[in-house]
């Protein structure tokens, strides 16, 4: 009797550790603000990074929590960056308006797809996205007389942030922007996965049929969790057009699927770090080798990523890891 | 509109006191940002391109006005919001004084802005669609556009025993701009469209289309096809037996581009294309502009993208001529209009009202010379205005 007490209470520290705040975290926003004082030359990089890892951590909710297996995840981010285009072209040019518009714009189309999702396996899975992603891109393609078609859709003039900060040439602003819709949404995301839903999340990951044995209703959490992605990815599209004020029919291009995948691959699945992590890696390598050398920079990234994934990524995302929850193992 | 424009004061100011914090750099060197798809599906566009643009450089020295002429190339990988990215980082980092390249039109599209706030020359040097030029004050073209080409190819058509045609263009924004001009073209001086045709701009195979146009029984067929995508169509169109049926083939020169011509073969033989330069021009310019292309370039030829890129550079060091070495965007793009020069591919000059280029489009035939294909031209249509700002301008 008193050893499951004192083994329960053990499970419940753990649990509540977890959520616990550590020190890379603190660190990792810190430098993200620093970078605004140090590194002004680069702000629209670090947007980049921003958007990108938002995105990422949009795919780790519905991949790394769920287990949904996605290739098609940027029909999220290109409609949120459509919404948010059209809104401010057509209605209203306040970006926090534009991206609550953006944001349920795609929370809709994430839960509407969400029953289409769920049906079948992974690899049914992985066929479905691609498609719903390749049909939203041909359609966008075909609506020229709304989206611009393939020359994309210009005249986006965004409104100063809450009335008052312009989106400037250097891009400060829109790092801020960025940044401060990212923190927010992490922190919420955070406080999602440790929620007794988030961990119903994993248990379904791990084995559905026990799920179901314990009462988890698992379809109806997927739903849940699907749609709360989609919105994120629709959210960091938003982002991306209000910043650039510009879209293009490649915010539903096949590659931005792939590279989100990518690039949480390479951070690490299943720890909402992973995304923001990986979206610095990846932006940061592109950037400094596309300088380099312009027209070969491909080959040396593909190369570096394959290392990476190979050898370096455990120990990656083990510096990332003073987690104690390592030993609760199962979960994982 | 009332915010962009503060925001344009805003940028204005902030790049006086940053330029005042480096005049020793920006007075002696002139920086041109060129800004291509260097990777991806449309790396061919930016090897072209850049080929071109320093094919120019190197045939007349880096300095101009007493400034040394720097490029600084980025690959944009044809994704806009990296244009768009790349665009914004030279002009705030690097201090350019011009910005050069784009590939496509939305690429274009996406930099323009930037452009108009910064108050920076923006140089098209492939993009063809004819909106790009007006997206922005500051947006000069030497490339072409695609009306410009589509419409010599109808009237020529109209001339030369034509009545019924066809037309077959890839489906997507300059496949449709060729479409309409051509028909307008056309049909105003009498002539019938029996069907157009819409062909998926990815991994198209033409098969069933061509046998609707060989069902339409026209006197020729009239194709645009993006660069790239023309070798699949001549061999399709031989093997269909459209040209033993009578069919002729006429086109935008984007379907026999130079640096594909050769591999088509045989089955290009005999088509007539429409364009503004071809390798195979004769004049002493373009001798020269090919074999030194050639040589820096292990025998590639040159085709229209590389005349675009290196016509860009030839705008740009006549400006800053002009200017006498002032750089500022104003100044140069006041030097920029109205420009003219005879360029490897004969007589341009640049519209002072578009800003976009005026030039001849010669009519050619793919012929085998010295073992090789070419485009032969046969007939000019000179100065050639882009005609849907001309007719807008009516």
């Amino acid at each position: 009797m008193s050893e499951t007490r004192t083994s329960s209470t053990a499970a419940a520290d753990q649990l509540v550790s977890r959520t616990r705040w550590r020190a890379f975290e603190v660190a990792l926003w810190l430098s993200a603000v620093a970078v605004i004082f140090l590194l002004p030359s680069k702000m629209l990089l670090f947007t980049e990074i921003a958007i990108l890892a938002l995105f990422a951590i949009s795919l780790d909710l519905v991949l790394g929590y769920a287990g949904i297996v996605s290739l098609g995840h940027a029909a999220f981010f290109g409609l949120g960056a459509y919404s948010a285009g059209l809104f401010a072209k057509h209605v209203f040019g306040d970006p926090t308006l534009g991206l609550l518009v953006a944001g349920l714009a795609s929370a809709a189309f994430g839960f509407l797809t969400s029953f289409l999702v769920l049906r079948g396996s992974d690899l049914t899975r992985l066929m479905t996205t691609l498609g719903i992603a390749l049909m939203l891109g041909e359609l966008a393609n075909r609506l020229d007389s709304v989206t611009g078609g393939a020359d994309g859709l210009t005249g986006v003039t965004m409104r100063p942030i809450l009335g008052l900060f312009e989106f400037d040439l250097w891009g400060r602003n829109g790092y801020i922007y960025s940044l401060i819709v990212l923190f927010v949404l992490t922190m919420l995301a955070r406080r999602i996965v440790h929620s007794p839903f988030g961990l119903s999340l994993r248990a379904i990951k791990s084995n559905p049929v026990r799920a179901a044995m314990v009462a988890v209703p698992s379809n109806k959490r997927l739903v849940t969790i699907y749609t709360v992605a989609a919105a994120y990815a629709g959210i960091a599209g938003a982002l991306l057009t209000q910043t650039t004020g510009f879209v293009s029919l490649d915010v539903l291009a096949f590659h931005r699927s792939a590279d989100v995948l990518l690039v949480l691959v390479l951070g690490g699945v299943g720890y909402l770090y992973g995304g923001i992590i990986g979206a610095i890696i990846f932006t940061l390598l592109r950037d400094v080798l596309s300088e380099l050398t312009p027209q070969y920079w491909m080959f040396w990234i593909g190369l570096i990523l394959v290392a990476i994934v190979l050898t370096g990524r455990d120990r990656l995302t083990r510096l990332g890891s003073w987690r104690p929850a390592r030993q609760a193992g199962g979960t994982r | 509109m009332i915010g962009r424009r503060a925001l344009i004061g805003l940028a204005a100011g902030l790049a006086m006191t940053t330029s005042f914090t480096a005049p020793a750099i920006s007075q002696e060197t002139f920086k041109v940002g060129l800004i291509l798809p260097m990777t991806g599906p449309f790396a061919s566009t930016g090897r072209q391109v850049e080929a071109g643009a320093r094919a120019y450089m190197a045939a007349h020295g880096d300095t101009a006005a007493g400034k040394t002429v720097e490029l600084i190339v980025r690959d944009d990988a044809g994704t806009a919001d990296q244009t768009r990215r790349l665009a914004q980082e030279l002009v705030v980092n690097e201090e350019v004084d011009a910005l050069a390249g784009f590939g496509l039109t939305p690429l274009a599209l996406a930099a323009g802005s930037i452009a108009t706030q910064a108050k920076v020359p923006a140089v098209v040097m492939a993009a063809a669609t004819s909106v790009i030029t007006e997206e922005s004050e500051y947006f000069v073209r030497t490339s072409g556009t695609l009306p410009q080409s589509a419409v010599p190819v109808a009237t020529w058509a109209g001339e030369n025993d034509i009545q019924s045609v066809v037309t077959l263009v890839s489906d997507y924004g300059p496949g449709i701009d060729a479409e309409t001009w051509f028909t307008k073209e056309f049909t105003d001086n009498g002539g019938e469209i029996l069907e157009a045709v819409r062909v998926p701009l990815q991994n198209p195979d033409f098969a069933p289309f061509l046998q609707r146009v060989r069902d339409a029984e026209p006197d020729a067929v009239f194709v645009f096809l993006p660069s790239g995508a023309g070798s699949l169509f001549m061999r399709q169109f031989a093997n269909r037996g459209l040209g033993e049926a009578g069919i002729r083939l006429i086109a935008t020169g984007d379907v026999t581009d130079d640096d594909i011509l050769n591999e088509m073969g045989d089955p290009a033989l005999g088509a007539i294309t429409g364009h503004f330069y071809s390798a195979a021009h004769d004049s002493p310019e373009n001798e020269a502009f090919v074999s030194a292309f050639k040589e820096a370039n292990d025998g590639m030829r040159p085709n229209f993208m590389a005349i675009g890129g290196y016509d860009g550079m030839q705008a740009l060091y006549a400006a800053l001529e002009k200017t006498e070495g002032d750089t500022s965007g104003d100044a140069l793009m006041e030097a920029l209009k109205g420009l003219s020069w005879t360029s490897p591919r004969g007589p341009v000059s640049i519209d002072p009202e578009t800003r976009d280029i005026v030039q001849n489009i010669y009519m050619r035939e793919v012929k085998s010379v010295d073992g090789e294909l070419y485009n032969v031209e046969f007939e000019t249509y000179e100065a050639v205005k882009d005609p849907v700002k001309a007719q807008a301008a009516d």
